[in-house]
C-alpha cells in the first residue's frame, strides 16, 4: 500500500492553524494573486473542510490546491509550524486517488517509473530523437522541463547531456583506504542534464580521500510524484532507493540537489514505515563538506587576483531544513569568489516541481521577483545548490536580459580546487 | 444567492472576479478570530467605480456587503456574520504617489503596510504605525481598525497619519474627506470618523497618509527586573523624565516562563519582568539618552541590562519579543487575546488585578505589550475541551474588562470591537453615547447593508426612545 500519509493523518496539525495570516507575507503564489485560496491559511481551511465533510473536491478546490510550489516558506514563518506543503501533498494524493492522475502526473509517472525511458531520455535528448519523443508522453513533467512545449516556447532549458553521469563514472570510485565510503545520490537533473556537477561532486569527495558509491539502481527521489499527487510512485521510488544503497556500507548519502535532499531526506521521514536509518544518512554536500574542514582549507588559500562577484539563492528544500549558513560559508571561503548577499535571496525561484509545468505564467512571474535583488547585488553569477533552481533562475535571468549566469556551488568549488589557476 | 445579483456582479467586475463556489466561500469565511461564517458570494474589486457599483447593487437587493483586506483582524471586522457579498480589496495595490516635498503618500487600500514602509524608507521617509501584522495586513484594514503597534508610544496610531480619504458610502456614493494638507478645518472632520469605523460606515478606496522624515539611527536595550513593580516604576520614571522612547515593551513573568526555553538571550528564573526599550533619532543623541534611561531606572531592582551593539544584537533583542506569540501554546491550546489599554501610570494596578483574577479562577493569564502607552495584550490561556471552561472564560473576561473600566481604561486599544467585543461595549460607553453612534450609522447606511452585526449587538432595538 502507499506509505504516504493521508489527509486524516494531518488532522492534528490542520487544527493548529490559528488563521493569523502570517503566511500571506511569505507565500509566493499568494503574493502574486493576492487571493486567499492560494495562501496556506486558505488551503488549510479547505483541508479542514474536506476532513469534516464540508467540502468536496470541486474544480475550484483543485485549482487552489494546484497553486502551491510546496516550497515550505509558510511553514518556516508559521507561529505553529504547520506543514502546509505536506498537507497539500496529501490533498493532491486524495485528488489523484479520487479521479486518477492528471495528464502531467501521468507523464511524470511514465517517465520516472521507467529506468529505460530515463536512460533513453538522456541519449535521445541529446539528439532530440523523434523516436524517443514518441515514447515520452507529451505531457510528461520532465519532457516539459527539458524541451519546449506549447506555451513554454520561451523557456530556457538545459541541454540533455549525450552521456549521462552513469555512463561517465563507475559505480564505485575508490579513495584512500583509511577513509570511509560515501554514498552519492545524484538525482535525475544531475544524472541526465548536469552530469558535470555530479562529476565535480565525486572528484571533490575523492580529493578529500573518500571512496564514492554511486549505485546504478538509484532512482528519482520522488519529488515530481509528490508534487503531482502520485503517492504510489513515491512509495515505489522510496523503496527502490533504500534498496539501492544497501549494496554497500555507507555512513553518509550525499546529495548535491536541494530538491533530492528534501525528497529522500525530509519526505521519506514523514512516510509510514521504517525509513529512519536511510534518511539519517542523507546529508547535503555543503553540510558534509563543512564537517570535513574543507572550508578552513579554502579560506587559507591565496585569494585570486580576479574574483567573480557571486550571490546566493536559497533552494527552498534546503532553506526549510535550516541549511542556509553552510552554502554561504562555502562562498565566503572560496578564493575565486567575492560573495555578496542579495535582497530576497530566500524567496522561491518559482519552479516548484510540476508547478511550473501546470502554471508556467505564474512560475515565470514568481521567478521575475528574484531579478531586482539580483540586479542590485551587482553579481555576475548567482550560485545555488539545486539544479532545478539553476534552470529556473537562468530562465528568469534570460527573460530579464541580464548578463548573469546561474551556477552550482560545486562548479565554483571545482574551479577553486583545479590546478589551473588564472 | 439571487441569480440576477450574480449576473450583475459579473457585469461589474468580470466573471473571473465573482465566485459562488463552495471553495471560495470557505476561504473567505474567517479571520484571525478563527470564527467562521460563509458568505453567499465572493467578489474581488479593482477600482473605486467597481466598489461603488457593487454597493449600489447591494442596496437595491438589500444584501450585506463585507469589505475585506487581509482578513487578519482580531475582532471579527471582516466576518460575514449575516452572509452576503464579501468584497475583497487586496488587488487594489497601487501606491499612487509618494510626495517627498509635502511628505505625503497616496495609496489604494490593498497596499500592505510594510510594503509602503519599505518604499518610503528608500526615500528617507517614514510611516510609523507598525501593527504586529504589518507584513501582511493592508492599509485599508489598518484604517478601518485604526491599527496601532509598539512604535505608537512615540509616534501615535494610524489615525494620526491619515490626512484624507476617498470613501464609497453605504449607499454607493463616492465622497472625499480631508486632503493633502496638514491643516484643514473645512466642514466636519469625516476623516477621523471613518478611521476606526470598522467598515461599518464606508469602504475606503484611497488613502492620503502623512509621512515624516526617517529617524537616522536607533538603539535597543533589554532590561531584566526582579519584579513587575520595578518594570512599571521604570516606565513611569522614564516618561516622568520627559523621555518618550520609540518603543517601551514589557513582558510579565508568565510570558518570560513561556519564552525562556527558546530565548536567544538567557532569562534566569529570578527575572520576573522584562522591558525592551528602543530610542531613535540622530545617532549622536542616542548614547546619552540610553545612559540617562539607565540612570533613571537604576533604583528599580534591575538584574541585567543588555544594550545592542549593532543591528544583529538589536535583532536578537526583538527576537525575544517575537518569540512570545508562538510560545504561548506551551501553556494551553486556546488563547483569548485582548488588547486592553489603561492610563500608563495604572499599568502596575492592572497587572496586579490580572494576577488576582488569574489566581481566583485558576486560569493562566499571560501579559505583554506596549507599556509605554498602557496597551496590554492580555492572553487568557485555556483548554476549551475542559468542562465548563467556556463559561469560566466569559466570567474572567467580564472581570478583566471591569478592572479596565475601573482604572479609566478602554477595552480595546487597537483591535476594534467587531463581533468579539460587541457585548462589552456597554461597559465602557453609556447608553446615550452608543445611541449617538447608532444614529450616525443609520444616517450613513439606512438599509444596514455595510458590515452588519458589528460593534453594536442589537441592530433592531438600537434607537434611544425619545
Amino acid at each position: 500500500m502507499s506509505k504516504n500519509k493521508n489527509l486524516q493523518d494531518f488532522a492534528k496539525v490542520i487544527g493548529e492553524c490559528v488563521k493569523c495570516g502570517v503566511c500571506q507575507a511569505h507565500c509566493p503564489t499568494y503574493l502574486l494573486s493576492r487571493k486567499e485560496g492560494t495562501v496556506a491559511r486558505g488551503k488549510i481551511a479547505l483541508a479542514s473542510a474536506l476532513l469534516h465533510g464540508e467540502a468536496d473536491l470541486e474544480k475550484r478546490l483543485q485549482e487552489d490546491i494546484s497553486m502551491c510550489l510546496m516550497c515550505g516558506s509558510c511553514m518556516n514563518k508559521c507561529p505553529n509550524n504547520v506543514p502546509t506543503h505536506e498537507i497539500v501533498g496529501a490533498m493532491r494524493r486524495s485528488i489523484t486517488d479520487n479521479q486518477g492522475l492528471s495528464l502531467v502526473g501521468k507523464g511524470v509517472s511514465t517517465l520516472l517509473g521507467s529506468k529505460v525511458l530515463m536512460n533513453g531520455l538522456s541519449k535521445g535528448g541529446a539528439l532530440l530523437s523523434p523516436l524517443l519523443l514518441k515514447k515520452v508522453p507529451e505531457s510528461s513533467g520532465l519532457r516539459l522541463r527539458f524541451f519546449s512545449a506549447p506555451g513554454m516556447q520561451d523557456r530556457t532549458v538545459p541541454k540533455i547531456a549525450f552521456s549521462n553521469l552513469f555512463d561517465r563514472l563507475p559505480e564505485f570510485i575508490k579513495g584512500q583506504p583509511d577513509k570511509p565510503v560515501v554514498g552519492f545520490f545524484a538525482g535525475c537533473s544531475i544524472t541526465y542534464a548536469y552530469p558535470e556537477i555530479g562529476e565535480h561532486m565525486v572528484a571533490i569527495l575523492n580529493r578529500l580521500g573518500f571512496s564514492v558509491y554511486l549505485p546504478r539502481a538509484q532512482r528519482c527521489c520522488g519529488i515530481p510524484g509528490l508534487s503531482s499527487g502520485n503517492g504510489w510512485l513515491v512509495t515505489e521510488l522510496a523503496e527502490k532507493n533504500v534498496a539501492a544503497f544497501e549494496g554497500r556500507e555507507v555512513r553518509h548519502i550525499v546529495t548535491a540537489c536541494g530538491s533530492c535532499n528534501g525528497g529522500i531526506g525530509e519526505h521519506y521521514r514523514t512516510m509510514r514505515g521504517d525509513f529512519a536509518s536511510f534518511t539519517a544518512k542523507v546529508i547535503d554536500f555543503s553540510v558534509f563538506l563543512r564537517d570535513t574542514g574543507l572550508f578552513e582549507e579554502l579560506a587559507g588559500m591565496e585569494k585570486w587576483p580576479e574574483r567573480a562577484r557571486v550571490t546566493y539563492h536559497d533552494p527552498c528544500h534546503l532553506k526549510i531544513q535550516g541549511i542556509t549558513r553552510e552554502p554561504r560559508a562555502l562562498l565566503k571561503a572560496l578564493p575565486n569568489v567575492d560573495f555578496v548577499e542579495m535582497a530576497d535571496a530566500a524567496t522561491c525561484c518559482g519552479l516548484g516541481g510540476t508547478f511550473s509545468v501546470n502554471h508556467y505564467r505564474e512560475s515565470k512571474a514568481i521567478g521575475a521577483k528574484k531579478i531586482p535583488g539580483l540586479q542590485e547585488s551587482g553579481a555576475s553569477m548567482i550560485a545555488t545548490a539545486c539544479p532545478g533552481c539553476i534552470m529556473q533562475l537562468q530562465d528568469s535571468i534570460n527573460h530579464a536580459g541580464l548578463q548573469v549566469r546561474a551556477v552550482h556551488l560545486l562548479e565554483l568549488l571545482a574551479a577553486a580546487l583545479s590546478p589551473r589557476r588564472p | 444567492m439571487d441569480a440576477q445579483v450574480v449576473k450583475e456582479l459579473v457585469e461589474i467586475v468580470g466573471a473571473d472576479n465573482v465566485s459562488t463556489a463552495a471553495t471560495d466561500k470557505i476561504t473567505h469565511s474567517y479571520d484571525a478570530t478563527q470564527k467562521c461564517y460563509l458568505p453567499d458570494v465572493v467578489v474581488y474589486a479593482a477600482t473605486t467605480a467597481e466598489v461603488a457599483l457593487v454597493v449600489r447593487l447591494a442596496n437595491r437587493f438589500k444584501i450585506p456587503v463585507l469589505p475585506r483586506g487581509a482578513g487578519s483582524g482580531f475582532s471579527g471586522g471582516s466576518l460575514p456574520v449575516q452572509g452576503g457579498i464579501v468584497l475583497v480589496l487586496t488587488r487594489m495595490t497601487k501606491i499612487l504617489d509618494i510626495d517627498c516635498e509635502n511628505l505625503t503618500a497616496e495609496v489604494e487600500p490593498g497596499v500592505i503596510t510594510a510594503e509602503l514602509q519599505r518604499q518610503v524608507e528608500k526615500l528617507g521617509l517614514f510611516y510609523p504605525p507598525d501593527p504586529a501584522s504589518k507584513e501582511f495586513s493592508t492599509l485599508g484594514g489598518n484604517v478601518a481598525e485604526c491599527a496601532g503597534g509598539p512604535r505608537c508610544v512615540k509616534y501615535g496610531v494610524t489615525k494620526d497619519y491619515v490626512l484624507g480619504l476617498e470613501v464609497v458610502t453605504p449607499t454607493g456614493d463616492i465622497i472625499h474627506t480631508g486632503g493633502k494638507t496638514l491643516k484643514n478645518v473645512v466642514g466636519y472632520d469625516l476623516t477621523k470618523l471613518f478611521v476606526g469605523s470598522e467598515g461599518t460606515l464606508g469602504i475606503v478606496t484611497k488613502i492620503i497618509l502623512k509621512l515624516i522624515p526617517k529617524p537616522p539611527a536607533k538603539k535597543t536595550m533589554l532590561v531584566q527586573f526582579e519584579s513587575i513593580e520595578g518594570a512599571a516604576q521604570s516606565v513611569a520614571a522614564i516618561i516622568g523624565a520627559k523621555i518618550i522612547p520609540t518603543t517601551l515593551e514589557f513582558l510579565d513573568a508568565a510570558t518570560i516562563d513561556c519564552i525562556r526555553p527558546t530565548s536567544p538571550i538567557p532569562l534566569p528564573e529570578n527575572c520576573r519582568a522584562v522591558l525592551i526599550i528602543e530610542v531613535d533619532g540622530d545617532a549622536a543623541m542616542l548614547d546619552p539618552q540610553i545612559t540617562r534611561i539607565q540612570d533613571i531606572i537604576q533604583p528599580f531592582g534591575i538584574l541585567a541590562v543588555k544594550i545592542a551593539a549593532g543591528h544583529e544584537e538589536s535583532e536578537e533583542i526583538w527576537q525575544v519579543r517575537r518569540n512570545v506569540s508562538p510560545s504561548l501554546r506551551r501553556v494551553n491550546p486556546d488563547k483569548f487575546n485582548e488588547d486592553i489599554v489603561v492610563p500608563r501610570s495604572k499599568v502596575p494596578d492592572m497587572i496586579r488585578a490580572l494576577e488576582k483574577i488569574s489566581t481566583a479562577y485558576g486560569v493562566p493569564i499571560v501579559n505583554f505589550g506596549h507599556a509605554g502607552d498602557g496597551n496590554i495584550h492580555v492572553n487568557i490561556m485555556v483548554d476549551l475541551r475542559q468542562h465548563g471552561m467556556a463559561e469560566t472564560v466569559d466570567t474572567v473576561l467580564d472581570e478583566v474588562f471591569q478592572a479596565v473600566i475601573n482604572l479609566r481604561g478602554s477595552i480595546s486599544g487597537e483591535h476594534g470591537i467587531g463581533t468579539a467585543k460587541a457585548k462589552y461595549l456597554g461597559m465602557e460607553l453609556d447608553a446615550v453615547t452608543i445611541s449617538y453612534m447608532q444614529r450616525i450609522k443609520d444616517a450613513f447606511d439606512p438599509h444596514h447593508i455595510l458590515n452588519p452585526g458589528k460593534i453594536f449587538l442589537d441592530n433592531s432595538t438600537r434607537l434611544l426612545t425619545k
